[in-house]
């Protein structure tokens, strides 16, 4: 009977893409030799693609209410039957040979074969975002503050490198510092305004900011060279090593490691101390929060500064991978794709940003005949998902504290 | 006599054009644990909003006299900082953080006696991880207090009503109060449920010190646990005193019962 329900509705959602795609789709109007031509067949390929689609669609909303349901009875689950995913992560058995495997990979990678200069810069283009995703992670994952204008950060950082070099000839490694700190700044002045501001007026507010950044950017000729960006902006130095193109990219590869091995060991510190606590907390019941003695207006202005932070180191390289900028690299969907990251892979989980980077970035990469339809896919990917699994492809895991014997004495007790 | 640890003067709270606290005046004196009664919508809740800088009110003065310092005035001071000052509270719609673990909850209370900052954070100094050795020991011994040691890992969402509510307890525990505000502790509580909290309520007060001022509408928890019982209704404070008179006073039975003697509704 349900199932009769089902093919029913979706019977009625294909006729209605048959008739809404009638106009487009079936008619034609050839005005060189006025005609009107008729493409029955379009309609049926509409009609039977929406019907499955529909179907497919509808089947999995099902099986989703159903394991939720599933999902609450046994509440208090085992620690045995964990997800495989999250054991994977919990325990070093099973994450250790992983990871070898992983880092030898990395290590190899720009050495493999089929490494061209192109491959190491896509890859090191996924490494960046790694970072940027892990940057901005802080922000929205763990303090739960939704920035819409992290490619602000991420602009003021390639500009100050760009700037520094043009201006005074600073080099790389002098302006990987600088340009954080000064992101770092910016984060803190945009962070005073929005102290107030929680959800949408939070995003709406960040938004503007990134905006008037790159606006500035923009028009401005006299301090960034408007459109037009600056060129010629040196690669990293090997002190004072020639590189030619290939071995230069090959050492911006490794950088990129380097870089984002020290975020995640920075991130992950910093999630688990008494600032991440606090961080988590402010994002769980900022009320409850406060009633708890952690002050929201330092727990947010550290969020948005170490925030900020990793947005203008990613920067500075960027600068320097690119040894050019100009603001159209620093557009709202810049923003947006980071977001993206960060919700695809698992909010405030460093495991799921990681993952989200590569899948967003290197995906369109590989799949070329997909890139004109990349943003379409994007969103269908966000959707899906966030229908399915809102949670993100990873669950943030809480640190686990071990009690041996004073907690075998009160299971006896109980 | 002994110094108040709380001494509320006249506070008032207006809502736009409803006055929800009319001069409403409280005193906690120390070893105390003071029950705050009235009608639903008597403005108990918004009282502890007021004191405990969750509200601004709109009138009257608020002190507080933690144990061997001097009177300090915590009316409008930032939430963070009356909690600092060593007075801490629980919610009526309990508001724990609930993807964090039952311990991580009760560190966070912690967070106002310790001091690490970002630095400490990435670099792990030595008294860095002393001072965090510390929160999980602090906390596990009160979470071993009310009962909970055996969930530390488990996610607060996770935990039942009843232990959801003793968290609460535990957490606002954390913050070494001097002083601790409970809004309807016993609420939902099953009637021995309710005899463990009075247990643990009274432990508190005796083996940690710590004087205790509740909201309850459980009237067998209030008369038995309260040496003295406050009055709220319509955001007047109407009565007060010890449980005896408290239940003979007329003007809390009518607070409570209406005008049921001059109209009883024909149904
Ligand atoms: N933020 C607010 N804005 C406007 N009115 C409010 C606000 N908070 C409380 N009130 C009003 O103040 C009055 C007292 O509410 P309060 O929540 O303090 O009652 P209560 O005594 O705690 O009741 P209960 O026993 O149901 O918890 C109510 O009329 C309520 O509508
Ligand atoms: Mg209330």
């Amino acid at each position: 009977m349900n199932a009769f329900a089902q093919i029913r509705q979706s019977l009625i959602i294909a006729l209605w893409f048959m008739f809404i795609t009638f106009p487009v789709l079936v008619v034609r109007v050839n005005t060189i030799e006025k005609v009107v031509e008729w493409r029955w067949l379009n309609m049926i390929y509409v009609g039977i693609g929406s019907f499955l689609i529909s179907f497919v669609w509808r089947y999995f909303l099902e099986r989703k209410a159903q394991g939720g349901k599933e999902d609450t009875h046994p509440a208090p689950a085992t620690a045995t039957e964990k997800p495989f995913m999250q054991r994977l992560m919990a325990e070093p058995r099973l994450y250790r040979p992983f990871l070898i495997v992983l880092s030898l990979f990395g290590l190899a990678f720009p050495f493999l074969p089929f490494a061209s200069t192109y491959q190491i810069n896509i890859v090191t283009n996924a490494l960046l975002y790694i970072m940027l995703g892990l940057g901005l992670n802080i922000v929205v994952g763990l303090a739960g503050l939704l920035h819409l204008g992290y490619v602000a950060f991420y602009a003021v950082g390639a500009y100050s490198y760009a700037l520094l070099y043009y201006h005074f000839g600073i080099g790389f490694w002098v302006a990987l510092p600088i340009g954080a700190l000064f992101a770092a700044i910016f984060g803190i002045i945009l962070g005073f305004p929005v102290l107030r501001l929680r959800g949408d007026y939070l995003a709406i507010v960040t938004l503007g900011f990134a905006e008037i950044t790159r606006l500035v950017l923009e028009n401005w000729n006299g301090f960034s060279f408007g459109p037009s960006g600056i060129a010629g902006i040196p690669r990293p130095g090997l002190f004072g090593m020639e590189m030619d193109l290939h071995q230069g990219t090959i050492y911006i590869y490794f950088l990129m490691i380097a870089l984002c091995l020290f975020t995640i060991f920075v991130v992950n510190r910093l999630q688990n101390s008494r600032i991440g606590r606090a961080w988590v907390a402010l994002r769980e019941d900022e009320v409850a929060c406060e009633a708890m003695g952690v002050d929201p207006t330092t727990a947010k202005l550290t969020a948005f500064a170490l925030g900020s932070t990793w947005a203008g180191l990613a920067g500075v390289v960027f600068a320097a991978k690119t040894t050019f900028v100009n603001p159209a690299s620093f557009t709202f969907l810049e923003s947006a794709m980071i977001l993206s990251i960060v919700v695809l892979g698992g909010m405030g989980s460093i495991v799921g940003v990681i993952i989200g980077a590569f899948i967003l970035i290197l995906l369109p990469e590989y799949l070329r005949a997909f890139s004109e339809y990349r943003m379409l896919l994007f969103g269908m990917i966000m959707v899906v998902m966030m229908i399915f699994r809102p949670q993100g492809i990873i669950v943030g895991i809480r640190q686990i504290y071990e009690f041996k014997k004073v907690a075998a004495k009160e299971g006896n007790r109980q | 006599m002994m110094e108040p640890l709380l001494d509320v003067k006249e506070l008032t709270m207006d809502f736009g054009g409803l006055r929800a606290l009319d001069k409403v005046s409280l005193q906690v004196l120390p070893g105390e644990i003071v029950a705050l009664i009235g009608p639903n919508g008597a403005g108990k809740t918004t009282f502890f909003n007021c004191i405990t800088g969750i509200y601004k009110p709109t009138g009257g003065n608020v002190f507080v006299t933690p144990p061997g310092k001097k009177q300090r005035r915590i009316s409008g001071m930032k939430t963070h900082r009356v909690t600092a000052q060593g007075m801490a509270r629980t919610f009526q719609n309990i508001r724990l953080f609930p993807e964090m673990t039952v311990l991580e909850n009760v560190m966070i209370g912690r967070h106002c006696r310790s001091r690490a900052g970002v630095l400490g954070a990435i670099f792990r100094d030595r008294a860095t991880r002393r001072e965090e050795k510390d929160i999980v020991d602090k906390s596990y011994a009160i979470l071993e207090k009310m009962g909970l040691a055996g969930e530390v890992n488990e996610l607060a969402k996770n935990l039942p009503y009843g232990a959801q509510r003793r968290l609460e307890i535990a957490r606002a525990m954390a913050t070494t109060p001097f002083l601790l505000l409970l809004d309807e502790p016993a609420a939902g509580m099953n009637p021995r449920e309710t005899d463990v909290l009075e247990e643990l309520i009274r432990r508190i007060c005796t083996e940690e010190n710590i004087a205790v001022l509740m909201i309850e509408h459980d009237m067998r928890i209030v008369m038995s646990i309260s040496s003295r019982i406050y009055v709220l209704d319509y955001g007047k404070m109407i009565a007060s005193g010890t449980a005896p008179e408290i239940l003979a006073n007329p003007v809390v039975i009518k607070a409570y019962l209406g005008e049921e003697d001059v109209d009883v509704p024909a149904s």
